[in-house]
């Protein structure tokens, strides 16, 4: 079952115009910034991207999104992007804010095989208008449906040829559960091994979820807030 | 008049022994400072992490360890690490003891205010309206009034809302105030040199003395 490519530029093979993306990450924590920088390479556009960021003016998804790559841009936080607040602002992006736990939740249903879930965030707000609501033991709750995503694009820290993946640190964030949730899963890693080097008691994200996986080089990991003591 | 320190030193005190608690981004982040050190208590980041510790020193910060506001942090011993969608589980099953963040507005009722400003602020909610739709203990440290002088402690949120009946309690440069199951703000604490009659005027909800 071996699922490794030879790269970014091959991992994002079958990528066209107007597919939905998932892509991994907390800012620019856990980023996928190989597989970012040959879709930015590739010029694909009219894509719909779910994130938990937009990235900054100069990493992450703020690349795509100077390239007008974006259509449409699914997250929970968008703060620290000036470019994208322009494009929001002016029209030219469609966003969809949603709650980062119903983010998270979301794709989570995806990769369990269940259409919905219910949760309690937005109750009372406008992310609830025109959404089904069902009252549990007195509390109401927002249904929520499963993303439907065409591709998964996840950074992990380690991964063996047949998928199985191990995170670092809060690099994890959003990777495991987007894993599982796209049709086709990318998956780029800093040190990719062979079958058996990785404990089977620490694998995160089962290969079975893992359709093609790279090593990539030189990561730049850069840091969006560097803070010491 | 408190500073943004006191506010922080006052919230803390509200943190008990045993205590598993969320800080929000700004004031909040600053109620990590003054926890005493013989109290058991352990800082969940909702990126994913129980056991926060503080910002590293200069040369040993790691890109792939931050808290949810971003900032390069460091884990105690016996952090644990999980994915998005656990960490809000445990926050959806009420598993956090105490959840500490800011807003724009607050109503005498509990709603809170704070991710958009129609046509002039879109950054975004984050987790704020998985926590506030789940907590039971939430305390919001913020400012009494906005830049314009306005008062944040209204009869009703003019903002878009991020969750209803939810805040338990406010902390500003001016006081400590509970939010009355049956609405409106009772005044529990004064800040140094603060009077009723300041607090009255900087007030637009009902206030309960």
């Amino acid at each position: 079952m071996n699922k490794v490519v030879s790269g970014a530029e091959a991992a994002i093979a079958g990528i066209v115009d107007g597919m939905t993306l998932m892509l991994g990450g907390f800012g620019l924590c856990g980023l996928p910034e190989k597989c970012i920088e040959a879709l930015v390479k590739s010029g694909i556009k009219d894509l719909t991207c779910i994130s938990n960021n937009a990235g900054v003016d100069d990493f992450g998804i703020g690349l795509m999104l100077k390239q007008h790559q974006v259509r449409k841009m699914i997250a929970s936080y968008v703060g620290e992007n000036a470019e994208f607040e322009r494009q929001l602002l002016s029209g030219e992006l469609e966003v969809e804010l949603i709650p980062q736990g119903t983010l998270a939740t979301r794709c989570m249903a995806a990769g369990y095989g269940m259409p919905a879930i219910f949760t309690p965030a937005g109750i009372g707000t406008e992310i609830a208008i025109g959404k089904e609501i069902r009252n549990f033991n007195g509390k109401d709750y927002l249904m929520e449906m499963a993303f439907d995503a065409d591709y998964a694009i996840v950074k992990a820290w380690k991964g063996d040829t047949t998928g199985n993946l191990i995170y670092k640190s809060t690099a994890r964030n959003f990777n495991p559960v987007m894993a599982m949730a796209g049709k086709i899963t990318i998956a780029e890693v800093e040190h990719l091994v062979e079958p058996g080097e990785l404990d089977p008691d620490h694998i995160h994200t089962p290969g079975i979820y893992v359709h093609r996986i790279f090593q990539g080089e030189n990561y730049e990991k850069r840091i969006e807030k560097r803070t010491v003591r | 008049m408190w500073t943004k320190e006191d506010i922080a030193r006052r919230i803390a005190l509200e943190i008990k022994d045993g205590y598993y608690v969320n800080l929000g981004i700004g004031i909040p982040t600053l109620v990590a400072n003054y926890i005493p050190a013989d109290m058991d208590v352990v800082l969940q980041s909702e990126n994913g992490l129980l056991g926060m510790g503080p910002f590293p020193f200069a040369g040993e910060e790691d890109a792939d360890t931050i808290n949810a506001g971003k900032q390069t942090i460091t884990m105690l011993p016996g952090s644990a690490v999980f994915d998005s969608a656990m960490s809000f589980g445990m926050i959806r099953a009420k598993k956090v003891n105490l959840t500490i963040l800011g807003a724009m507005e607050v109503s005498e009722n509990g709603d809170i205010a704070n991710w958009k400003i129609p046509g002039k602020m879109v950054k975004g909610m984050g987790g704020a309206m998985d926590l506030v739709a789940s907590a039971e203990n939430i305390i919001v440290a913020m400012q009494h009034v906005n830049k314009e002088g306005e008062s944040k402690l209204l009869p009703q949120c003019t903002l878009p809302l991020t969750g209803v009946n939810c805040v338990k309690k406010v902390v500003t440069e001016l006081g400590v105030f509970d939010i009355l199951p049956e609405g409106g703000f009772k005044v529990v604490e004064c800040a140094p040199g603060v009077t009723l009659v300041d607090i009255r005027k900087a007030t637009k909800g009902k206030l309960v003395d």
